[in-house]
């Protein structure tokens, strides 16, 4: 309550200014790649932003990376400085290490006690490099072999976005639904537990987040009338402690007398049943395939839920509850306490399952405990996490499929005009189904208190219909292809100002930005794009200072820490993949735009640029 | 003894350069899904690959896979599997054979509920429960969601195992009908104690969505060989096709015949 936000203003005097423009036609003079990807630090002509230092607590940094969103409280900011904006030119490739897989890499490594570690894509091998040894050799490899059979059910490339450690152990999800805990000493496997049905077409993605003794896990899977849920295993036995469904009746919901959302369109007995038509519920969708956060205070979890099944939403009136919203649980029961819809009744499979960053901010004069979430929806939604009160909803990026958000109800505010029809041509919907922003998670400067987007700019056609089957049985379905949005660009990085709720600056790429950020101490971003560029942006102006070309795309997640002779690393997995980049991790045909469910006809160009292929690269100063 | 045994030489060299020459016909196959396929060689699907085999003198080797998202691209494009047994004509992702059988999706009823249920304008409609089975893209789905239908709708598995459960369910009087793709309610009726009427319904449904389908072989793109040879079967061999057909109870609409109707349960 007390703490206060340290005004501390950038003011760019004309000076600065003509630094600026020097420095900038300088690194543009240095820097040899394609224009598509120039930096564009003109969204705030003036340059007079506030930066305002975060006055909300922070959990300690001991220069581990023990999870993948750094914290509990998912910032993926670290308080390192040793590599800074000043600096960060010099920055040199410290030594790689091959994961020998050529699909996806989404993962985030972990450093824990001298230990880099990091899950691959299917067959999910964890490797443990020993970061006390020069190249950081490696120290073992588990291998939990996953049944092949669980490529087939993965919707989106065979991807996995990470581990968790804890208790001595690193806990992590395999695709064919088992969650793993291995000695992170030894490799040796502590448990196993079988979570989900790969014949049901359940199969498991997320990054878990250990929260006290417990690790909680969740589905993917909508695609294939999955029904979600979110888990929580006992971390020293693997037992399963709790269930929460996100569809039926309120006890498999774990909805009880304490669940109190904010908007009354969420109160009401079994509406995971009654918004749904007759048992629609029990293959409703509604997974569980992102991101966790935890608040130690209020001792609760805050997990999203993915799109409803199945696609073709005139088959579902309703809201389709619990799908595509946000939850808090209590963390050690499962017991919902509140929760809010991003979009009810989903028409675009925008999947409600992003990063949650737990944040004390000023609102009106008041700290609040929020919690911000940049949606697929395409807007940043600052909710009061201890109530679910949406208290604002900006777009960061270009949207047709709704006008806004109405405050007061908190409901999404559809144009009609852009719900697909069967049958008909509608075109322009925008965000695309992969949103304005999926799964790649932003991270917050406690510095400048700016939140640092990675995102899409996708637009959508609705044509055609064409003939399809599945399970022996022929349909014809709806003809989607994605493309580039305004301005031609498939992708960019916002630096976000939650004050003010608008971008700071922006740097374009050609395609989706599908990596995660970091952001440190030092006044920078990392990121990557999907053409292989790992970038060192200024964190304040998105000036790009220093970058370097991977083997293949970037769609993985960067992290920093003190290695063990005191010097700050930082490291990126590069491998494209992922649902954007299946065009070249499965070879799909880019003459065929419907490929990836649409999204390769925005993807054509990426197997010019980039190839398939595995590798960890880490980074430090000479 | 050794000029024996060279005399044989020939005969071995013969027999070895015909296996060469005749690799195996590999085939993809679901290995839970009847009535088209299963591991145990029980669908029609295994019966016209093992016609098909037989034709092209190879041995017959299945690749076991469900044939959901990502199968044509993961399997099929890889090699796993050359021919692919039953797809529609119209599938854009393969090289599709002359179709050789026609479908529809059907109205699966009670005979002695006695309900003449043709199109989905029926009035009788909006007071039944109606099952279908949960696709990415359900035809009778949106027929009915466009008739403000939805809330009748029940919706069932589509998977294995549990894919005959909509039409035990029409048989137990749990749903009034169900409106499925022919081949698994005529295969599936025949199984069951009461007896069941399939009415094909509409042959199209406004806004373009098609509920009859021709049936096709497929191979991947440019595979021409295989397809001629695949097209020389299905000409030649039509009648034994039509006999799997037939034998499993495969309601065959005729092309050109918009309104015929096929009975169930015998």
């Amino acid at each position: 309550m007390r703490k206060r936000f340290r005004k501390f203003r950038f003011s760019f005097s004309r000076f600065a200014i003509g630094i600026c423009v020097v420095t900038e036609l300088f690194l543009l003079a240095s820097c040899s790649r394609s224009s598509a990807s120039s930096n564009n630090p003109n969204s705030n002509p003036g340059f007079t932003f506030v930066a305002q230092p975060y006055g909300g607590k922070l959990e300690p940094d001991d220069g581990q990376w023990i999870r993948p969103a750094k914290d509990l409280a998912s910032t993926r900011y670290s308080t390192l400085d040793q590599i800074n904006h000043e600096n960060v030119k010099q920055l040199k490739l410290a030594w790689t290490f091959s994961t020998g897989t050529v699909r996806g890499l989404e993962a985030a490594p972990l450093v824990v006690n001298n230990t880099l570690y990091l899950v691959t894509p299917w067959p999910n091998i964890l490797y443990a490099l020993d970061l006390t040894k020069p190249g950081a050799p490696l120290k073992w490899a588990y291998d939990p072999k996953p049944v092949a059979a669980s490529k087939g059910v993965a919707c989106c490339d065979w991807v996995n976005r990470g581990a968790v450690y804890g208790f001595g152990k690193i806990y992590y999800n395999t695709l064919d639904n088992y969650t793993v805990a291995v000695d992170a000493n030894t490799g040796k496997e502590a448990w196993k537990t079988k979570l989900g049905d790969i014949n049901h077409g359940e199969s498991m993605t997320m990054a878990p987040l250990l929260v006290k003794d417990k690790v909680i896990v969740g589905n993917s899977g909508g695609e294939f009338g999955v029904r979600g849920w979110v888990t929580a295993l006992d971390a020293k036995s693997g037992k399963i402690v709790w269930r929460g469904y996100s569809t039926g009746p309120d006890k498999d919901v774990l909805i009880g007398p304490n669940f109190k959302p904010f908007y009354p369109q969420d109160r009401g007995t079994d509406l995971g049943v009654t918004s749904w038509p007759p048992d629609a519920w029990k293959i409703g969708g509604g997974g569980m395939w992102g991101w966790i956060s935890y608040d130690p205070e209020t001792n609760l979890i805050f997990h999203g839920t993915a799109n409803p099944g199945p696609w073709n939403a005139d088959a579902r009136p309703g809201d389709n509850k619990w799908t595509c919203g946000i939850f808090a649980r209590d963390a050690d029961t499962g017991e919902a306490r509140w929760f809010y819809q991003w979009s009810p009744h989903d028409l675009h499979d925008y999947d409600g399952i992003n990063e949650n960053i737990l944040l004390d901010l000023p609102i009106n004069g008041q700290t609040r405990k929020v919690l911000v979430r940049p949606e697929r929806n395409g807007y940043v939604y600052i909710l009061d996490r201890t109530t679910g009160e949406v208290l604002s909803a900006k777009p960061f990026a270009y949207i047709t499929s709704s006008t806004g958000v109405d405050l007061k109800t908190g409901l999404l505010q559809y144009n009609p005009e852009k719900a697909p029809r069967f049958g008909s041509v509608v075109r322009q919907i925008c965000p695309a189904p992969p949103g304005a922003k999926d799964w790649q998670p932003s991270s917050f400067s406690a510095k400048n208190g700016l939140l640092y987007i990675p995102h899409n700019n996708l637009c959508m056609d609705e044509e055609e219909v064409q003939a399809n089957y599945i399970a022996g049985t022929p349909y014809v379905g709806m003809n989607v292809k994605m493309y580039p949005g305004p301005g031609g660009n498939g992708g960019q990085l916002t630096a976000w100002d939650l004050q003010q709720g608008k971008a700071v600056w922006t740097i374009k790429d050609k395609f989706p930005v599908w990596s995660g950020t970091l952001a440190t101490a030092g006044d920078i971003v990392f990121f990557g794009t999907m053409e292989g560029w790992f970038e060192a942006v200024d964190a304040n102006t998105g000036q790009v200072l220093w970058q370097f070309k991977t083997g293949s795309g970037i769609i993985g997640q960067p992290i920093t820490f003190r290695g063990p002779d005191g010097k700050q690393y930082v490291a990126i997995a590069s491998g494209v993949g992922g649902w954007p980049g299946a065009i070249v991790s499965a070879g799909l045909d880019p003459r065929d735009p419907s490929g990836a469910l649409g999204f390769t006809g925005a993807m054509t160009e990426l197997p010019k640029v980039t190839r398939s292929g595995g590798m960890l690269y880490v980074f430090a100063l000479p | 003894m050794c000029s024996r045994f060279l005399s044989l030489l020939p005969f071995v060299f013969l027999f070895a350069l015909q296996c060469t020459a005749q690799p195996p016909l590999k085939v993809c196959a679901d290995p839970d899904n009847l009535p088209y396929s299963n591991q145990a060689q029980q669908g029609f699907e295994n019966r016209i690959a093992e016609l098909l085999a037989t034709n092209l003198h190879r041995k017959l080797i299945y690749r076991w896979s469900r044939m959901e998202r990502g199968f044509i691209r993961e399997i099929f494009n890889q090699g796993e599997c050359d021919v692919l047994i039953e797809v529609p004509t119209t599938l854009p992702r393969v090289l599709t054979t002359r179709p050789y059988y026609s479908s529809s999706y059907v109205f699966v009823t009670r005979e002695k509920r006695k309900l003449d249920l043709t199109s989905f304008d029926d009035p009788g409609l909006k007071s039944l429960k109606i099952g279908i089975q949960a696709l990415e893209d359900s035809p009778p789905g949106h027929a009915l969601a466009r008739r403000g239908l939805a809330n009748n709708i029940v919706a069932f598995e589509s998977a294995g195992s549990e894919a005959d459960e909509i039409i035990k369910a029409v048989a137990n009087r749990q749903i009034d009908v169900a409106v499925v793709w022919g081949p698994l309610a005529g295969y599936f009726a025949k199984r069951q104690s009461h007896q069941l009427k399939l009415t094909p319904v509409p042959p199209f449904d406004s806004p373009g969505i098609p509920f009859r389908y021709e049936m096709s072989m497929g191979v991947r793109k440019g595979d021409t060989a295989l397809h001629e040879q695949l097209t020389t079967f299905l000409i030649q061999h039509k009648a034994a096709i039509d006999r799997v057909l037939r034998n499993y109870g495969v309601p065959v609409v005729d092309r050109r015949d918009r309104g015929q109707s096929s009975q169930g349960g015998d």
